[in-house]
Formats: C-alpha cells, structure tokens, sequence
C-alpha cells in the first residue's frame, strides 16, 4: 500500500516561473487493486506517478510504502511502513528497482539495441548474473509473444511489438507494482484492448497497477477499482473503492 | 629543472588534484552550510547531487595520490645521479630543505584520503547521510594540506640545484650520525626485533578477538596505528639490514630500486594498505551509536579489521621469509 | 562479492556496446587520444634511450681528464704534467691523448680526428666512421684527401669502415697514426691535447682531481662523474624543452576531451534519461562512464605505446630527426636498444591518462545526474 498526506512538488521554487505540479495531494493506493489516474495533460499526473514510483522528492508531504521488500527495510507483517520521503536517491532507487515497473508514454526503448537486452537492462546494476536474468527476459518475451525479435534492434519492430517488450522490461525484476503513463496513446483502439487484457492478466497475478491516462478505454474499463480525477495538480474526485 | 618529464608528470598531476579538491572543498562548505536532508528542496537535490562528484573526485585523487607518492619516490631516486654524494632517492630529497616534507606530506595525504573514503562508503550506506558533516570536515583538512603538498613540492624541485653536495643515504642513516633517521638506524637490534614481532602480534590478538566479540575496535586501530610507525622504524633499523645483506646499510628508498626485485613496493603497499584500513577502524568509532549506522558499521568495521590483518600478515611473512632465507645473521 | 563483481560486468559490457554505438565520435577522440600518446612515448623513449647510448659509452670514459685552460679557453697540454701527476698518490697511470677536429671544406661537415693508445693503424692508413663514408662517399681501399693546417694535402688510404652499430660513437671519426696527426696539425713537441688519467679506487677520484688542480692551476680536471652528469642534464633538457612545447598540445587535448565529453548528443542525453528512470543510479552511470572511460584511454595507451616503441626503436624516431640533428652536418643512423621500464610508464600514464581523466569528471557527473523523472517529460 502507498500512502500519500499533503505531498507537493513545485519547480523552480525560488524562480519567476515557479510551477507547482502537484499540490497537497492525500492518496491512498491500495495493494492488489487497479487504479486510474484520470484527467486532462498537465494536471498533474505524471509527476504524481514519478512521486508515487520513487523517481522523484516532493517538496513537502510524505510518501509512506507499505508492505514492501527491501535489503535494508522488511515488513513482513505490514505493521510498520518506510517513509521515503527524505531517502538519499541511492534507496529510493534501489525500492524502484525492485518494487516498481514503469511503462512509459513514448516506450523509452533505448535504440540501437536488441529488443532482448532493453528488457535486461533494468537488472544489470542488481548485481544478478547475467545469465540469471537473461533467462527471465527469455522467458517474459515468449509470455508476450515476441520471442521471435529478441535479437532485433528495436527500431525494426512494430508499435504493438515495441508495447509487448515494454512491458517486458517493466516486469523483468519481478515487481509488485506496476506504473504506466499513458500506455494508450499511441496505440490504436485493438492495441489498447490487447493492453487492457494484460493489465488484467497482471492484476490477477496479485500486482498493484497503477495508470494514468486520458482514454476512455482505460478508465471506464470494467477492471478499474479506483479512479481519481485530477486537475490542475489536486484531485477533483475519486471514484470506487480506496 | 621543471622541464623534465617526470618532473612535468608530477607537477600536473599535483596540479590537477590541488585544483580538483579546491573545488570538491568549495562545495563541500556549500554542503555544509545549507544541508537539510527533511527539505525537498531544489536546492537541496542540487546538494545531493553534487556529493556524487565529490565523492568521484576524491576517488580519483587517492589513486592519482598513490600513484604519485611512488613515482615521486622514482624520481627522486632517478636524480640522484645529478647530486655529488647521493647514491639513492635519500640523497636527492636531502638536496634542499622541501624534499622529506613533501614525502611525509604525500603519505599523510594519501592516508587522510583513505579514510575518507572509507567514512564515505559508510555515509552512502546509511539511509539519511548521517556522517555527510564530519565528511566533509574531513575534506576542509584533506584540501589544504594537498594545496601544502603541492606548493612545497613545486619549491623542491624548483629549488633542486646540481651543484649543492648532498649526503648519500650511507651517511644519512649510519649510525654515528646525530639525526633522526641516524638515531632511528641506530636503535639496537634484538629490542628492535621484539618491538616489530610484538607489536604485530598484539594488533593480530586485537584484531581477531574484535572480529569475535565486536569490542575493542578503538584500540585495535590505535595499535595498528603504532604497529604502522614500529614497522616503518624496523625497516630502517633492522629490516633493510637483511634486505640488503648488508651491516650498515640502513636506507628505506634503496629497496624500491631494481637491484632488489622492487620489494619495497610489496612492503609498503601492503603496510600503509594496512594502516589506512586499521585507522578507518578508529575513524569509524564515534558512529557506532547512529541510529541508521548501527548495523551498517559492525561487518564494515570487520572487514576492515580483517583487511589490516591480512595485510600485516603479509607484511610480517615477506619480512620474516627475507630474514630466514638469506644466511646473513645479525649478531 | 560476487554481486559487485557482475554488477562490473554487466555495466562495462554495455559501456562497450555503448561506446560501438557511437562510432564516428569515438573513434575522433581515440584517434587524437592515440595520437598524443604516441608523440609523447616517442619522446620519453628517444630520450632514456639516448641516454642509456651515452652512459654506456661514457662508462669508457678515463676517470679523470686532465685539460690545460689559456685564458679561459682549452688549450694543448705539456706532455711533461703527465708525469708529475703520475707521482700523485692514487693515480694509477697518466695516458697524453691526441685528438682534434677537421672542418672539410669540400664536403661540409666536422670530423672528429684521433689518434688511439694503443695503435692500431700506419702512417697513411686511416680508420673511419661511416658518416665520414657517406659524406665523401668513398669506401674501404679508397683514398681521401686532407688539408693540413699548412695547407698540403694529405693523402690517406681508408683502411677499415667502422659498422653502424657504433655509429653514435664513430660516425665522424678518423682514427689515425701519430705522425699523420702531427703532420695535419703540426703540434709543437712534447704537447697533447689532454691527459687521461686513471685512478684505482673510484672514491679518491675527487681528492686527485683537487690535488692536480692545486700542482696546475692553469689545468681543468673533469671527473668522469661529471661528464655523466653533463650529458644527463643536456638530454634531459632537450627533452623537456619539447615536453614543455608538448604541455601545449596536452592542453588542447584536455580541451578537446572536455568538449568531447560534455557534447552529449541528444540521442545519448535520452539513452541516460531512460536508464536513469528504468532503475539505474547515478553510481550506475558514472560506473557506465567511468569504464568508457577506461576502455578508451587503455585502447589508445596500448596503440599509442606500441606505435611509439615502433618508431622509435625500428624507425629510429624518424620524425624527430629535423629537431635532433642540432649543428652537425653528419647525422648518425642508428638503431637504438629498447629501453623501457615502468618508470617510464608510469610518467606517460601521468601525461596522458590523468589528464583525460580528469577532463571527464564533471562531465561524465553532468550526465549521470540527469533526473529519473526527466526521461517520463520529454
């Protein structure tokens, strides 16, 4: 579970241009469950996610996670919870890599390599061997069906294709959070159906997904527990269950 | 002088480092000033981030400082050959009053610059930077006495001129000499001998029961920092005796030289390895009690113990299998 | 351990495949970096070689040599100071050498005239060196003509070229017999041009030296030591004097590095962008970095390396040849023993890989502090 209390995040504080992205926001993300971030370009939920997904500090608030692994924090029985708000970016991103999968707008595949080694790169600083994870990678891309393009450069492969390893990458250390930004932007209307089934199929696997969007398709989906609107950087409405 | 390549060589290399750590030392006041991990500030990302390059310098300049000290060594050594009188690097550095403070300056240097890097570590380890204070106290000490090192080494070699007799280390470290480095090569053997094998065997003791019982970890790196000077003065006293085979030929520079297969740099690699790991030790004793560093500290402080260890045992085994080896005996 | 160790593997293999991926700006910078490197090695190696050449030879020098001063200037000296010095205690034997220089109108250039202790050709037969050879472009049996300082010619008959493995020693000599010595120069009896002077044990050479020049003050005595040392400095000079020249061209270096390593293409500030935000930590770039970093500066301290030794030891540091040949005429091909010790190294490394080094420092940081979230903006 991830719990939020009057976390904001502005930029450029001390300059003209100061921007408050996200402003006293108090959010309870529930373990297990599919929530939606709804609401129109610049409301704020990309930097919500970033916050939430341990990439990024608010400038005030607190993130608390709970229930989480990692080598220098268990709870076990989920009693207790780590704040991260003030986490050197060393444990921040060490939670990230372990507790979190991204899947991002634009893919961020890095081009010029192998489909095969984008997935493995999130597991290269891990300190696993290498012919570990590789079988993973294997492993997940036969699950999506793109086993046939390990070896392709990215640039070849279609955008279906490039959805399906993103993915992938999002999974290869095993997760239990899943974030997406706006998964279906650039993918037509079968292609966000096709997504929206393997939402589901993560979801019953037991992973808390996580995804902000302005389509129709993702948030009215039957899968969703809880949407909350947002706009202007504040939640406008939360709708299902926290 | 300035003009030859190894002089050019170190010198740039000083340079290079002095300005690397001004910089680091800059920042490092910055850090102190305004750090407050609670904000989410900018500023205070700014601040996170600029310790990433301060700790990449300061990695740097250890290595680039080692490196250094040894061919500053060589290139003393090299030079003898200009001097009347000196035979060896002891010589050359006697040339003028800057020489030997610039060597104990690059050893100091390269110790403090160890142990901070080992207080570094364990900063990155602890999940709210507790020791980013005394870091960077460490690193107002550290950058000055570099701009020292650098200043008085620019002073040798500019100062180095071929005509001034110098003494070879012959008579710098013979016995009837009234001076420190005389007094040191004339301290009696047998005594000598049981400081050296007693020291080393009280700091292993130490060494192993902190590895057992978690306690005495102050102690064990006092010793160690005393083990480290007895060692330094055997070598001159007794050491070297049986080095080179020979009665009066105390001079610690002339084992780097190829004459005897580099075994000086075996020795004091493995010595001021050593010394650095038993003071990062002690340097690590006041923290203990940190909430975020109570476990990190203990297997850290073990490992080290155990690396000083290791590397003393090194040291005492190359020394003993020198002293056993060779049918030169001391009376 | 072992986490540590894969977490090195896995990070360089991708540094190398990172580092394939951007080949033209790569290759630039390893070719200038090779570059740097072999010009600065070529030097050190020409240098110690040299001096090695120099110190090997001058091993031969006598212990002491004995030189009569006029009026501050070198002068011929009476063979008759050899005895009395011969009666100093210490002195193991006093030796008057004959020697002088030849300035060949014709042909250009100065030969080096002398006449050994122990002789080793007739009147009218002379030995010589083979730039002496190539300058007159005669051969063994040919005859060569001298002008004497009374202006008649002096007809000798070479009878042995000495071989280009001596050449940095014989390359303008002329070795003679004594009365064509005399007959070229026409000394005044009983003078030589300096005295040779051995002495038994090496640590009395000083206290001799002193107690000649107190018997003749009009007299230099030149300890052997000093002549080492003389040569020493005068090389090492040199070669510093174009390593200062060379500190320029280090500086430009350092400046194109920088510039290498802090123009990130847009393509490589993405690919940061998004390692940064898929799990990697700054320590995990500046890792990525730090061994692109290494894997280009051992590539071209390697190429550079064996380049050099290569043109200096098998081409005779051929490109240094215009800077080198100082005021002779005749230039001594010779091929030089390989010398290398890590000293040397050691002092390459710091001319070249520290700079580098510490050129792409900040901007390796600059790149690695990219924040995770900016790859989720773009």
């Amino acid at each position: 579970m991830i719990e939020l209390t009057n976390v904001t995040k502005t930029f450029n504080a001390d300059k003209h241009n100061r921007f408050t992205a996200v402003d006293d926001i108090s959010l309870t993300i529930n373990p297990g469950l599919l929530t939606i971030l709804k609401g129109p370009s610049g409301s704020g939920k990309t930097t919500l996610l970033a916050l939430i997904g341990c990439m990024a500090r608010p400038s005030s608030g607190r993130i608390r996670l709970h229930g989480i692994r990692t080598s220098f924090f268990s709870d076990a029985d989920g009693g207790s919870f780590l704040d991260i708000t003030s986490l050197p970016e060393r444990f921040l991103t060490e939670i990230r890599r372990t507790t979190f999968g991204f899947i991002f707008q634009q893919f961020n595949l890095v081009k010029g390599i192998s489909a095969l080694e984008n997935i493995m790169l999130p597991a290269y600083p891990t300190g696993e061997g290498q012919a570990v994870f590789r079988q993973r990678a294997l492993e997940l891309m036969e699950l999506f069906s793109v086993s046939r393009h390990a070896a392709s450069p990215v640039d070849w492969l279609s955008g279906g294709e490039l959805q399906r390893v993103a993915i992938a990458r999002a999974l290869i250390n095993n997760p239990d959070i899943i974030i997406a930004d706006e998964p279906t932007a650039h993918l037509d209307s079968k292609l966000s159906s096709e997504f929206m089934e393997m939402v589901g199929t993560l979801k019953a696997q037991g992973k808390t997904i996580l995804i902000a969007s302005h389509d129709p398709l993702v948030y009215d989906s039957e899968l969703a527990d809880a949407v909350v609107g947002m706009r202007d950087g504040r939640i406008t409405g939360i709708r299902g269950a926290p | 002088m300035i003009q030859r390549p190894a002089i050019l060589a170190l010198s740039i290399e000083s340079l290079l480092v002095c300005f690397m750590l001004i910089y680091a030392a800059w920042y490092g006041r910055r850090i102190l000033e305004k750090w407050d991990l609670r904000s989410g500030s900018e500023l205070q990302l700014e601040l996170e981030r600029r310790t990433y390059l301060i700790s990449v310098i300061l990695s740097y300049t250890l290595v680039f400082q080692i490196l250094s000290l040894f061919l500053y060594i060589f290139t003393a050594d090299y030079l003898h050959s200009l001097f009347t009188g000196a035979m060896c690097a002891a010589g050359s550095l006697g040339v003028n009053g800057f020489g030997y403070p610039v060597l104990i300056l690059k050893i100091v240097n390269c110790l403090v610059a160890g142990v901070w890097l080992i207080i570094n570590h364990v900063d990155s380890r602890g999940y709210d930077y507790p020791l980013i204070k005394p870091k960077y106290e460490l690193l107002n000490i550290l950058a000055p006495l570099v701009l020292l090192e650098t200043v008085l080494q620019f002073a040798y070699f500019l100062d180095l001129k071929a005509d001034v007799i110098t003494s070879c280390c012959g008579s710098l470290f013979s016995t009837e000499k009234h001076s420190i480095a005389g007094e040191v090569a004339g301290l009696p053997h047998g005594p000598m001998q049981l400081a050296f094998f007693g020291m080393m065997a009280v700091t292993a003791a130490l060494g192993v029961f902190f590895c057992m019982k978690g306690k005495g970890g102050a102690l064990f790196s006092i010793f160690s920092s005393l083990t480290f000077v007895v060692s330094v003065t055997a070598l001159v006293s007794f050491i070297c005796l049986y080095l080179y085979e020979l009665p009066s030929h105390h001079c610690p520079f002339c084992i780097l030289q190829k004459e005897y297969g580099f075994i000086g740099y075996a020795l004091y690699a493995t010595l001021f390895g050593g010394a650095v790991s038993g003071l990062g030790v002690g340097s690590l004793m006041p923290f203990t009690s940190n909430p975020s560093l109570s476990k990190v500290i203990p297997p850290i402080q073990r490992r080290l113990v155990l690396v000083t260890l290791a590397l003393y045992l090194l040291f005492s085994l190359i020394v003993s299998w020198r002293m056993l080896g060779t049918p030169f005996r001391l009376g | 351990m072992n986490a540590s160790l894969h977490r090195h593997s896995n990070i360089l293999d991708f540094a190398l495949s990172s580092l394939l991926r951007r080949k033209s700006k790569n290759i630039s910078l390893l070719v200038v970096y090779t570059l740097i490197v072999f010009v600065i090695a070529s030097l050190i190696f020409f240098v110690q070689a040299l001096k090695r050449e120099a110190a090997q030879l001058l091993s031969e020098a006598p212990d002491v040599t004995v030189q009569r001063m006029v009026a501050g200037r070198h002068d011929l000296i009476p063979a008759g100071y050899g005895e009395q010095i011969s009666g100093i205690r210490g002195v193991a034997s006093v030796t008057p050498r004959l020697w002088g220089y030849y300035y060949d109108k014709f042909f250009g250039g100065n030969y080096t005239l002398l006449v050994p202790e122990k002789k080793l050709v007739e009147p009218g037969n002379i030995m010589i060196g083979q730039g002496v050879a190539r300058s007159r472009k005669i051969k063994d049996g040919d005859q060569m003509v001298l002008v004497t300082s009374r202006n008649a010619f002096l007809p000798l008959t070479v009878r042995g070229i000495y071989p280009s493995s001596s050449e940095l020693v014989s390359s303008d000599l002329i070795v003679l017999s004594a009365e064509d010595f005399q007959a070229m120069f026409n000394l005044p009896a009983g003078q030589a041009t300096d005295l040779a002077v051995a002495v038994a044990n090496p640590r009395e050479q000083v206290t001799v030296a002193a107690k000649i020049a107190e018997l003749f003050p009009d007299t230099r005595p030149i300890l052997k030591s000093e002549i080492l040392r003389t040569y020493d400095s005068l090389f090492e000079w040199r070669g510093g004097m174009m390593v200062v020249i060379l500190a320029t061209a280090v500086l430009s270096f350092i400046i194109f590095a920088w510039d290498k390593a802090t123009g990130l293409s847009a393509e490589e500030r993405k690919e940061i962008g998004i390692l940064k935000s898929i799990g990697w930590e700054t320590s995990d770039v500046l890792l990525l970095k730090f061994w692109e970093g290494i894997v280009i500066s051992l590539s071209a301290f390697l190429v550079g390396f064996v380049l050099a030794y290569g043109h200096v030891f098998f081409y005779s540091a051929a490109l240094f040849e215009p800077a080198l040949k100082g005021w002779s005429v005749i230039y001594p091909q010779f091929r030089l023993v390989p010398v290398i010790d890590a000293y040397q190294l050691s002092i390459l490394f710091f001319l070249t890989v520290l700079p580098y080094t510490t050129a792409t420092i900040i901007p390796a940081w600059l790149a690695a502090t990219v924040p995770p979230d900016a790859a989720m903006r773009s």
